[in-house]
C-alpha cells in the first residue's frame, strides 16, 4: 500500500473555506425520499404547498397583465427597500382582521415572511444567543436560527400551544446557565407543525411572561386568517406593539409563488430591519408587490380567503375522519381548527423516520417529526399536511399510511423495538429531513 | 458518424430517484456535448413512457434508474420485448447483480473472497422468534457486522452493527427498504470501486477509486455531499494490488454476464485480500459518483465513453 501515492480529492475545492454556519446544514437520505413524493402516484401528505388552484387564474392573469400594461415601468424597476407604500397601507387592512393596528411606516415588505425571519434573526442574534421555540417548531425557522448559530431551546407545548409555566421555568433555567435569551419565536394560530392554537387567555399570559423577562416575541402568523370556525384569533401583536415583532404573509391567502410577506416591528427594530433588507436584496420585488396590490384593490380578497378556508376545512375533515377510521390503536393526532397541518403521534416505539422509506414504497409521504426539533425529539411523530391533496386522495393516503403503520408495528413487535424508540435512527443535527418548499 | 435519437431514462419511484435524476441530467448533457448532432432526450419512467417509446422509437436508451425496476432487470426485459437497444447489462445479468446474495454467491464461486453472510426474510424472524435468530446470527457472523437490504443501493438501510443490542434497530432500518436482509461479516480495510467498461476497444477496468469518508462510513450523506469524502484515483495501491483489484472487477463483470459498464465495490484488507461487496449495473453518474471519477482518471469523458458504447452496439 501507499507505493503510488496520489493526491486525494473531495470534489469541492472550497470545502475548507466555508463558514461554520454553512457546515451546520446539509441534505440527507430522508430528504432525498421527498423527490419521489413529487410523482403523481404518491399521495403526499408531506409538503405545505397552498392550493393555489382555488384561485381564478383568469383573474390572476388580468391582474398581472394590468400591472405590466399600466405600471410596467415601475413594476420592472427597483423599488423602496422598505416596500411599496401603497401595499403597506393595504397590508394594514389585512392585519386589522387579527386586531393588529399600525402605521404603514411600521411595516417592511419582504420576500415572503421567511426573509423577515432571517432579517429579525440577523438583527437580534449573535452566535450562542438563545432563541426559544415551541416544541415542535417550524422547520424553516429552525433553519434560520441554526444558520445564525443561535442556541435553540425548545419550550413545551400542549393542545393549547406554548405552555406558560414551561416558558417561565425554561427562562429561569437558561438564565441560571448565564445565557442570553434574545427571542421567543411562536406561531400562536394554527401552528406548523402541531396544528394547535393558543387560546386568548394563554396569549395574555405568554405576553406578560415575555414582557417581564424582557424577551422580544417573534410572532409568525401565516395561517391566522385560515381558521375554520368563528373570527380569526387576535394576534399577540394586537395587545403589545412594543414587545412583539409580527410576521405576515400572502403565501397562504393569495399565492406562495408571489413571495410577498411582511414584518411589523417597533420603530427602532424596523429601522434596522430596513437596512438589513437593503443589504440582503436591495428591495423586495416591485413586480410581485404591485401584483399583490392590484389584486387587493380589484379582487374580492375576503371572499377568496373564505373560499380557501372552505377548501382546507373539507380537507381537514377528510384527514381527521380517515385517521379516526383507519389508523391503528395507539395512534394520536391533533385536531387543527385552521391552517394546514395535524401532528400525529405513532404507537409506542415506532420511529417515523425509519418508517418513511416503507411509506414511500407504498406511495404515501409525510414529514418525520425529528425535522421539527433540534434535539432529537419527535422520533415517534409525523406531520400530516392536508392543504394540497383533494379529499379522496387524502383518504387514500391515510389508507396506505395505516397499512404502513400496521406493518411497522409488526416489525417492531418482532424485533422488540416497540417499547424502545431509537434516538439513533433520527437524523443527525444539521441534516435536513424535511422537504423543500416545492414538494406538494 | 450517424445522427441518433438517444433517450436517457432516469427518476423512477425508488428511494434513489433523486440520485438517478442527477445522473440522468449529467449523462444527457455529456452526450449532447460530444455528439451535438444527436437528439438526446430525457424521460422519467411513468405512464407516459410506453406511448413515447412506441411513437418515437429511440435508437438507443440509456437507463440510469437506480434501485428496483432500473437495476432488477424489469425495465430491460420490457425494452427487449419492444426490441429497443439500450446501454448496459441485459435483464438476466441485471437480475443476478441486483440481488446481493445471488451475486455474492456467484462471485464467490470464482474464488474471489466474499465476506461470510446470511440472508433472512422478515417472516423467519417473526416465525422463529427474532431474539433467538439474531443471537444465532451474531454467534455465527460475529461483531461488528453489516446489515443491509438484499436489493437497493446508495447504502440506504445499511448499518454497521458493533454490539448485539444495536442489532434490532439495524434490522428495522433495513426492513424499511425491503422484505429480506443480508447480514454480513464486517471487513476492515480500504474501500475501493472498480469500474469496468465494455466498449469498442473491448472489456477493460478503469483506474480504481479509493474512498475515504470523513465520517468513517460511506453512507448516503458521504456519497452525495461534496466535501464529505476524500477520493483517491488511482487508488493508493501497489501496482500488483491495483492489478488484482481490476482483475476482480473484470471477473465479476464476466461471471454475472454483464455488458457495457459495471462498477464493483470491494475492500482490500490489511493482508492484501480483496473482498467483493456488491456490483452495480447502473452506476451513479452524479457530480460525486465513482464511475465518472474513474473515467476522468483514464483521461476519458463520460460523454465519449457512453457515445462509444452506443455506437458500438
Amino acid at each position: 500500500m501507499n507505493e503510488r501515492p496520489s493526491s486525494g480529492s473531495r470534489l469541492d475545492p472550497w470545502v475548507d473555506s466555508y463558514a461554520q454556519r454553512a457546515k451546520n446544514v446539509s441534505g440527507s437520505a430522508i430528504r432525498a425520499l421527498f423527490s419521489v413524493a413529487s410523482r403523481p402516484e404518491v399521495v403526499s401528505l408531506a409538503g405545505g404547498m397552498p392550493y393555489v388552484q382555488a384561485l381564478s387564474m383568469d383573474h390572476m392573469a388580468d391582474v398581472a397583465a394590468r400591472v405590466v400594461r399600466e405600471q410596467g415601468a415601475r413594476a420592472l424597476q427597483y423599488g423602496s427597500g422598505q416596500g411599496d407604500i401603497h401595499l403597506r397601507e393595504q397590508i394594514l387592512d389585512i392585519t386589522a382582521e387579527v386586531g393588529v393596528r399600525a402605521h404603514p411606516d411600521d411595516i417592511i415588505v419582504t420576500t415572503g415572511s421567511q426573509m423577515a425571519l432571517d432579517l429579525v434573526t440577523r438583527t437580534f442574534c449573535d452566535p450562542g444567543d438563545v432563541v426559544f421555540v415551541e416544541s415542535p417548531s417550524y422547520v424553516g425557522a429552525l433553519g434560520v436560527f441554526r444558520s445564525y448559530e443561535c442556541d435553540i431551546v425548545h419550550v413545551a407545548m400542549d393542545d393549547d400551544g406554548l405552555v406558560p409555566n414551561a416558558l417561565r421555568e425554561t427562562i429561569e433555567s437558561v438564565r441560571a446557565q448565564g445565557k442570553r435569551i434574545k427571542l421567543l419565536y411562536t406561531i400562536p394560530s394554527f401552528h406548523n407543525p402541531a396544528g394547535v392554537t393558543q387560546p386568548a387567555e394563554r396569549r395574555r399570559e405568554i405576553l406578560e411572561i415575555a414582557q417581564s423577562a424582557g424577551i422580544a416575541v417573534l410572532e409568525d402568523d401565516p395561517y391566522g386568517l385560515l381558521g375554520f370556525e368563528g373570527e380569526p384569533p387576535r394576534a399577540l401583536r394586537a395587545d403589545n406593539d412594543q414587545g412583539v415583532i409580527y410576521l405576515g404573509s400572502f403565501s397562504k391567502t393569495i399565492a406562495s409563488g408571489l413571495r410577498v410577506g411582511w414584518a411589523i416591528a417597533p420603530h427602532g427594530v424596523r429601522e434596522k430591519l430596513v437596512l438589513a433588507a437593503e443589504a440582503a436584496t436591495l428591495c423586495p420585488s416591485n413586480y410581485s408587490q404591485l401584483t399583490v396590490s392590484e389584486y387587493l384593490a380589484t379582487q374580492p380578497w375576503r371572499e377568496q380567503i373564505k373560499s380557501f378556508r372552505e377548501v382546507y376545512r373539507e380537507r381537514r375533515d377528510a384527514l381527521l375522519d380517515s385517521l379516526q377510521a383507519m389508523m391503528p390503536e395507539g395512534t394520536r393526532w391533533t385536531i387543527p381548527a385552521g391552517g394546514f397541518y395535524s401532528w400525529v403521534t405513532l404507537p409506542d416505539g415506532l420511529d417515523a423516520t425509519a418508517m418513511l422509506p416503507r411509506a414511500v414504497a407504498e406511495l404515501v409521504a409525510y414529514v418525520p417529526g425529528t425535522g421539527f426539533y433540534v434535539d432529537g425529539q419527535g422520533v415517534s411523530n409525523m406531520r400530516l399536511s392536508y392543504c394540497y391533496p383533494e379529499p379522496d386522495r387524502i383518504r387514500e393516503g391515510v389508507r396506505r399510511l395505516s397499512l404502513v403503520v400496521e406493518s411497522e408495528l409488526e416489525i417492531a413487535r418482532t424485533f422488540g423495538t416497540a417499547s424502545a424508540p431509537s434516538p439513533g435512527s433520527s437524523i443527525p443535527p444539521g441534516e435536513s429531513s424535511t422537504p423543500g418548499p416545492d414538494v406538494a | 458518424m450517424t445522427s441518433r435519437h438517444v433517450l436517457v431514462l432516469s427518476g423512477g419511484l425508488s428511494p434513489e430517484r433523486d440520485v438517478s435524476l442527477r445522473s440522468g441530467r449529467r449523462v444527457a448533457d455529456a452526450l449532447r456535448d460530444v455528439r451535438p448532432d444527436w437528439h438526446v432526450a430525457e424521460a422519467d419512467v411513468d405512464a407516459a413512457l410506453l406511448p413515447y417509446l412506441q411513437q418515437n422509437r429511440p435508437d438507443c436508451i440509456v437507463p440510469l434508474l437506480h434501485g428496483a425496476a432500473g437495476e432488477d432487470g424489469a425495465l430491460r426485459d420490457l425494452l427487449e420485448t419492444l426490441d429497443i437497444d439500450y446501454v448496459g447489462s441485459d435483464a438476466s445479468g441485471s437480475r443476478l447483480a441486483f440481488d446481493k446474495p445471488v451475486a455474492s454467491t456467484l462471485v464467490s464461486g470464482t474464488g474471489v473472497a466474499v465476506p461470510e453472510f446470511v440472508v433472512m426474510p422478515q417472516s423467519t424472524f417473526r416465525e422463529l422468534g427474532a431474539p433467538a435468530v439474531m443471537a444465532a446470527i451474531g454467534d455465527r457472523i460475529g461483531f461488528p457486522l453489516v446489515v443491509k437490504p438484499t436489493r437497493g443501493g446508495s447504502a440506504l438501510g445499511v448499518s454497521i452493527v458493533r454490539h448485539s443490542e444495536d442489532l434490532p434497530h439495524a434490522m428495522v432500518s433495513a426492513f424499511a427498504y425491503g422484505e429480506t436482509v443480508m447480514i454480513q461479516r464486517f471487513i476492515s480495510g480500504t474501500e475501493v470501486a472498480v469500474s469496468v467498461i465494455d466498449g469498442p476497444d473491448g472489456v477493460h477496468a478503469l483506474p480504481a477509486v479509493e474512498i475515504v469518508p470523513e465520517s468513517g462510513m460511506y453512507d448516503y450523506h458521504a456519497r452525495y455531499t461534496a466535501g464529505t469524502t476524500e477520493f483517491f484515483c488511482p487508488a493508493r495501491l501497489s501496482e500488483e494490488m491495483a492489478a488484482t483489484v481490476n482483475e476482480v472487477g473484470l471477473t465479476v463483470h464476466s461471471v454475472l454476464g454483464l455488458s457495457d459498464l459495471s462498477r464493483s465495490d470491494v475492500l482490500v484488507d490489511d493482508d492484501g485480500v480483496v473482498w467483493f461487496l456488491e456490483v452495480n449495473v447502473a452506476p451513479g453518474m452524479t457530480e460525486t459518483s465513482l464511475m465518472p471519477q474513474a473515467i476522468s482518471a483514464a483521461e476519458l469523458s463520460v460523454g465519449d465513453v457512453l457515445a462509444g458504447i452506443i455506437e458500438s452496439d
